[in-house]
Formats: C-alpha cells, sequence, structure tokens
C-alpha cells in the first residue's frame, strides 16, 4: 500500500509546515534569510524522504485534538502533583500492578500515541504492546482499581483517538 | 529589571527545581526498577515546562524579541520522555529484573515479555 502524494512538489505538506516552523524555531528568528533557508528545507527534505512513508491514518477532527491536547496538558500537571506526593509520601503505602488494557486500535500512530499519553498521565507507564496489538501493560505505580483504571483509560484517552483518526 | 518580572521568573525557578527534585528523589528512594520509572517521566515534565517558562520570559524581557525556541525543547520532551520510559520498561522486563514482592500481577510481566495476550 502506497500513499498517493495529492501535490508532486509538496508530497507532505503537514511535514514540510512542520519543517519550516521547527527550523525557525530552532534559530529563533524570522531573518529572511532564514525564511528561505527554511522554504528550501520544507520542500527538499519530504521530496527526499516521501518515498520511504509509511502510510498512517490522518488527522480528522481538528477541534477533537485540540481538545485532547487540552485534557492530557491537565492530566499531565495533576500526573505531576499527585506522583510528587506519592514519592514523598512513604513507600509502604505504595500498591504497584502491571495491569493489561485492551486497545480497539489497529493503527500504529494512533497506539503510539495513546501509550504516550498513558506513559505521560497520573501514576501509569505504558511497559509493552501485546504482538496482535490488542493488549498494552501498563505499570501502576499505586492501583486503587483495575477496572476502574481501565476504563478511564478508555474513556478519557482511547475514545477521543479514535474520533481523531476516524477508526 | 523591573521586580515583577523577577518575581515570575524566581518564582517559576523555584517551583521547577521542586518538581525536578522530587524526579531525582523519586529516582533514588522508590523501592524497585518499574516504580522507579514514574518518578522521572512524570514530575520531571513539569518541572522543566516551569524552568523553561521562567527562560522565555527572562529572554524575552531582556533581549527584546520573543524568545519562543524553548517550545521546541519542551516539544522534544513530551515526545521522548515516554518512549524512554516505555524502551526502559521492555528492557527491565527482558532482563527479569526483580519486581517489587507486593506487586499485583506480576504474572503479566512474564506474559508482556513475550508480547503476548494475557
Amino acid at each position: 500500500m502506497k500513499a498517493q502524494p495529492r501535490f508532486r512538489l509538496l508530497p507532505m505538506p503537514g511535514h514540510s509546515f512542520l519543517l519550516f516552523i521547527v527550523w525557525l524555531l530552532l534559530n529563533n528568528t524570522v531573518a529572511p534569510g532564514h525564511l528561505v533557508l527554511a522554504t528550501f528545507l520544507a520542500i527538499a527534505i519530504p521530496l527526499m524522504t516521501s518515498g520511504m512513508q509509511d502510510p498512517q491514518p490522518s488527522f480528522q477532527k481538528p477541534f477533537a485534538i485540540i481538545r485532547y491536547i487540552f485534557v492530557v496538558i491537565g492530566d499531565i500537571i495533576a500526573a505531576n502533583f499527585e506522583v510528587a506526593l506519592l514519592v514523598i509520601g512513604p513507600a509502604k503505602l505504595l500498591k504497584p500492578a502491571f495491569v493489561a488494557v485492551p486497545v480497539d486500535i489497529e493503527h500504529e500512530l494512533p497506539i503510539t500515541i495513546l501509550a504516550s499519553t498513558v506513559s505521560l498521565t497520573p501514576g501509569t507507564v505504558s511497559a509493552e504492546i501485546s504482538e496482535d496489538r490488542q493488549w498494552l501493560y501498563v505499570h501502576v505505580l499505586n492501583l486503587s482499581d483495575e477496572e476502574e483504571l481501565i476504563t478511564s483509560i478508555k474513556q478519557r484517552y482511547e475514545r477521543p483517538l479514535k474520533e481523531i483518526f476516524q477508526c | 529589571m523591573e521586580f515583577w518580572i523577577e518575581l515570575i521568573v524566581s518564582g517559576l525557578l523555584i517551583v521547577g527545581a521542586i518538581f525536578v527534585f522530587v524526579g531525582s528523589l523519586g529516582l533514588a528512594k522508590l523501592p524497585d526498577f518499574y516504580t522507579r520509572l514514574h518518578g522521572p517521566t512524570k514530575a520531571t515534565t513539569l518541572g522543566m515546562s516551569c524552568l523553561l517558562v521562567a527562560s522565555m520570559v527572562l529572554v524575552t524581557y531582556q533581549q527584546g524579541y520573543l524568545s519562543l525556541h524553548e517550545l521546541l525543547i519542551g516539544l522534544f520532551l513530551i515526545i521522548t520522555a515516554p518512549v524512554t520510559a516505555h524502551m526502559l520498561a521492555k528492557t527491565g522486563m527482558h532482563h527479569e529484573l526483580d519486581i517489587l514482592e507486593k506487586t499485583e500481577n506480576k504474572a503479566l510481566a512474564e506474559r508482556a515479555k513475550d508480547r503476548m495476550a494475557p
């Protein structure tokens, strides 16, 4: 399966935009010389690398993406306080556990995003994904209720991702 | 320098330093490999963000132009921190590191090592 480019000069418009912005951010400037160089890089690199592309489902709902980002940022801040308290508190009270979370998404990119979100949010680190991509193994720092954790991951992160990628 | 800029920057630096310190403390204090992973992946993200925002405010004020490349550091951090944690956890399982005795579902680590369904 090969992704069919929509424009010949810009096979990956999203990546081109990202490269342009990242180059300007790296140099922390909007000087004309760097604008030209950024444009050149944004066109040349995708032309050379578009052949190596692995087709992934595309982002569908911009508003869902923005909402997801804000939910995750909020959870990261909550996670920081939670983990800080657990670290300072006595280690005897911790109840660590491994939990297998069933995953409904099949594609690589959404699963990667789901696993990364799980790692960044309260008390969980994703450890492994099963070969058939049906189960995400998660290590929990302080488990209170296994069922509740699984439903919260599915409701809070997996459902919006399914909506964003329409799969 | 104006007083309120100093206030914001030093406040952010103190909060950031506290979180980074707690993250490192977790690395030293928590009982086993898998629990230790939690400290640096999470506590550090917010700590580093605070330090980066402090740098943005200070440089923007002192140099007179908007300094945004700290955002890029933050982005790279958010992308790399979970991947590192994932790879470390994976490696830990393959080396069959000791898992804390009271950990629930210890058997799952065995299944996860072979990437099988539970």
